[in-house]
């Protein structure tokens, strides 16, 4: 055995067995943050916690939610929310938590992509990144399948069904995933593990490898700087506070990402506890029934754009532009051919690209909740297209880019 | 470390690697298998409908393996507009002409609306719409409402089983396997 001396203190004794000291060095106090960085930063951070609260609310959500086609709604609808003792607040928490993790997780795609902090060396962030957007959908739909209402069972219906691949024709394979002909209880069984098993698993997976990309790249900044690390933190270790471009993540860094925090949480009790309402569809407090259709299904906001391009095409058109909108901001890293990494201001023409490109996903979005009819139809599928002709404009503008 | 047991290791690697490869497929596939349907829901599958108490245009909504079915009895006035073609779609038995469909539609799955006026099925959801006999008339979705496998047994139709009628119309391209 390798040989210990007696330890004075306990941080000593764990630092003799799990160096705990060095990995506190990289992770913490030696892990360098730019200064030249806004509250968008904290974005990340915000993320993280959000996840944590909702994987505490949905523990306690899980001691009486049942899952049985027979019980899950009313063991939602009545058991959680007015036998449990506080139920309700772990419900509203839960909802509100899954709308808002949304919101949140497309200001940071936009402030990563509006500061160029997915190119050269932060490919792997961006990738990872996509992976956790992918992995926090799926959790949210096998979610939304549990209180089996309405709602939750057409909408299991109208999604699996885009699996069939429109004239492919392949009903062997949503069968398959339904594990029924139509949504039942195989089906609500096995979205129940997913949901509270395999895809927080995959989730967190994914969490320490986002991370794990950060470490050698380090984040962007708002200039888009590329300086030596090393340099700047010899400055800082040696006093010179001031002038060093870089602070540690722990403690200093931290503690402005925990006032972002601050500010974020009470605006997201504020929702829990006095507007929860928009995080539950008024349609999912009827109980499923597989022989009525609401009159309007339409899914959770954060899906409506991508829901919105599918819908102005004809069945085959129209699932193939769904497949090309769920995969290809995965494609941004490479679809940029400039190798400047600069605020978009600074960019010429993709600063028209970038201002372009959100407005019309929130075009989208707004088209996508309302009815498929007159002019909201004809807006609605010139936002679509609009959708892919900034995708294929993208390279041919960045490769035309002033090198700045 | 000695080269002399680099071999004897490189195979025990190898077999490892080997055998890990050949249980993971099998696993892959035992997965696969504990997704499929069970066999009690395939069983399941069969249902008996009596068409004689139905009346012309109105729509009777029954039910086959979680699915609605729709069935609608065509008038005379109706069966003067069908033409040949959609004609194949409907199942005669005694001289009335029926049509018996699946009644999700065939764009995403929704339940399209019957209006006896029109005579006609509108799906609220991405405002498809179907004649009386289910066939399609306004896209998105890409055919006429699926006709479910069905054997007529005197007025009576059994759904989840294989008559002529049904394969004469899966030969001719009217329906598909549903
Ligand atoms: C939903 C769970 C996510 C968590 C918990 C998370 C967490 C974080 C954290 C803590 C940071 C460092 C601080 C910051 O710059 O904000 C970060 C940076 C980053 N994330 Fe995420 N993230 C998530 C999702 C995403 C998604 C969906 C994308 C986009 C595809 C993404 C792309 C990035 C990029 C590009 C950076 C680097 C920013 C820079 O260098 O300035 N992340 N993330
Ligand atoms: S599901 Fe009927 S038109 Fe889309």
């Amino acid at each position: 055995m390798a040989h210990f001396e007696k330890a004075n203190s306990i941080g000593e004794w764990l630092d003799q067995r799990l160096a705990v000291n060095t990995l506190k060095r990289v992770m913490q106090t030696e892990y360098w943050i730019p200064k030249d960085i806004n509250f968008l930063w904290a974005m990340g951070m915000v993320l993280a916690a959000t996840f944590g609260i909702l994987l505490v609310s949905g523990i306690f959500l899980l001691m009486y939610y049942q899952p049985n086609i027979d019980t899950a709604f009313d063991s939602v609808n009545y058991t959680i929310m007015s036998e449990v003792g506080y139920g309700w607040l772990w419900r509203h928490i839960h909802g509100v938590g899954a709308s808002i993790v949304f919101l949140i997780i497309y200001i940071h795609m936009f402030t990563g992509i509006y500061y160029g902090s997915y190119k050269k060396g932060r490919e792997l962030i961006w990738l990872s990144g996509m992976g956790l957007f992918v992995a926090f959908s799926a959790e949210a739909f096998s979610g939304y399948m549990l209180p089996w209402g309405q709602m939750s069972y057409w909408a299991g219906m109208v999604i699996t069904n885009l699996f069939s691949g429109g004239s492919l024709h392949a009903d062997g394979l949503v069968e398959w995933i339904r594990g029924d002909y139509v949504p039942g209880q195989a089906f609500l069984s096995r979205f129940f593990m997913l949901h509270v098993l395999l895809i927080p698993l995959a989730i967190i997976g994914l969490i320490v490898l986002h991370f794990g990309t950060l470490r050698i790249p380090h984040v962007n900044n708002q200039e888009g700087e590329e300086f030596d690390y090393k340099e700047a933190a010899e400055l800082y270790k040696a006093g010179k506070v001031k002038e060093s471009k870089v602070i540690p993540f722990s403690p200093v860094f931290l503690s402005k990402d925990i006032f972002v925090m601050g500010v974020y949480f009470i605006l997201f009790f504020y929702l829990v506890f006095y507007h929860f309402g928009f995080a539950m569809d008024p349609v999912n407090f009827d109980p499923a029934d597989g022989l009525k259709t609401p009159a309007h299904i339409y899914p959770e906001w954060y899906f409506l754009w991508s829901y919105e391009i599918l819908r102005p095409f004809p069945t085959d058109p129209g699932l193939i532009a769904f497949a090309f909108a769920q995969v290809i901001f995965f494609m941004l890293p490479f679809l940029d051919r400039s190798p400047n990494v600069a605020p978009a201001s600074r960019r010429g023409a993709f600063k028209f690209w970038f201002w372009a490109m959100l407005i019309d996903m929130i075009v989208l979005t707004f088209m996508g909740k309302l009815p498929p009819e007159g002019i909201w139809s004809t807006i609605g599928l010139v936002a679509a297209l609009a959708f892919f002709v900034l995708w294929i404009a993208l390279p041919i503008i960045t490769k035309t880019e002033k090198k700045l | 470390m000695a080269n002399n047991t680099k071999g004897r290791r490189d195979f025990m690697g190898m077999a490892l690697g080997g055998f890990t490869a050949l249980g993971g497929i099998g696993a892959l596939y035992a997965m696969k298998r504990s997704w499929d349907p069970l066999p009690s829901v395939k069983a399941a599958g069969f249902t008996t409908i009596d068409l004689a108490p139905a009346q012309d245009n109105v729509l009777i909504t029954e039910k086959w393996r979680g699915k609605p079915i729709f069935i609608l009895k065509q008038s005379k006035k109706m069966m003067s507009k069908v033409s040949d073609e959609t004609k194949k779609r409907l199942i005669e038995i005694n001289g009335a002409h029926y049509m018996v469909a699946v009644g999700l539609c065939t764009h995403l799955g929704c339940i399209p609306g019957y209006d006896p006026t029109d005579e006609s099925f509108l799906c609220a959801c991405h405002g498809g719409m179907y004649d009386a006999t289910a066939e399609v008339t306004k896209a998105p979705p890409p055919r006429g409402l699926d006709i479910p496998p069905f054997k007529i047994e005197g007025t009576k139709l059994v759904l989840g089983e294989t008559g002529p009628e049904y394969e004469q119309m899966l030969a001719d391209g009217t329906t598909m396997p549903v």
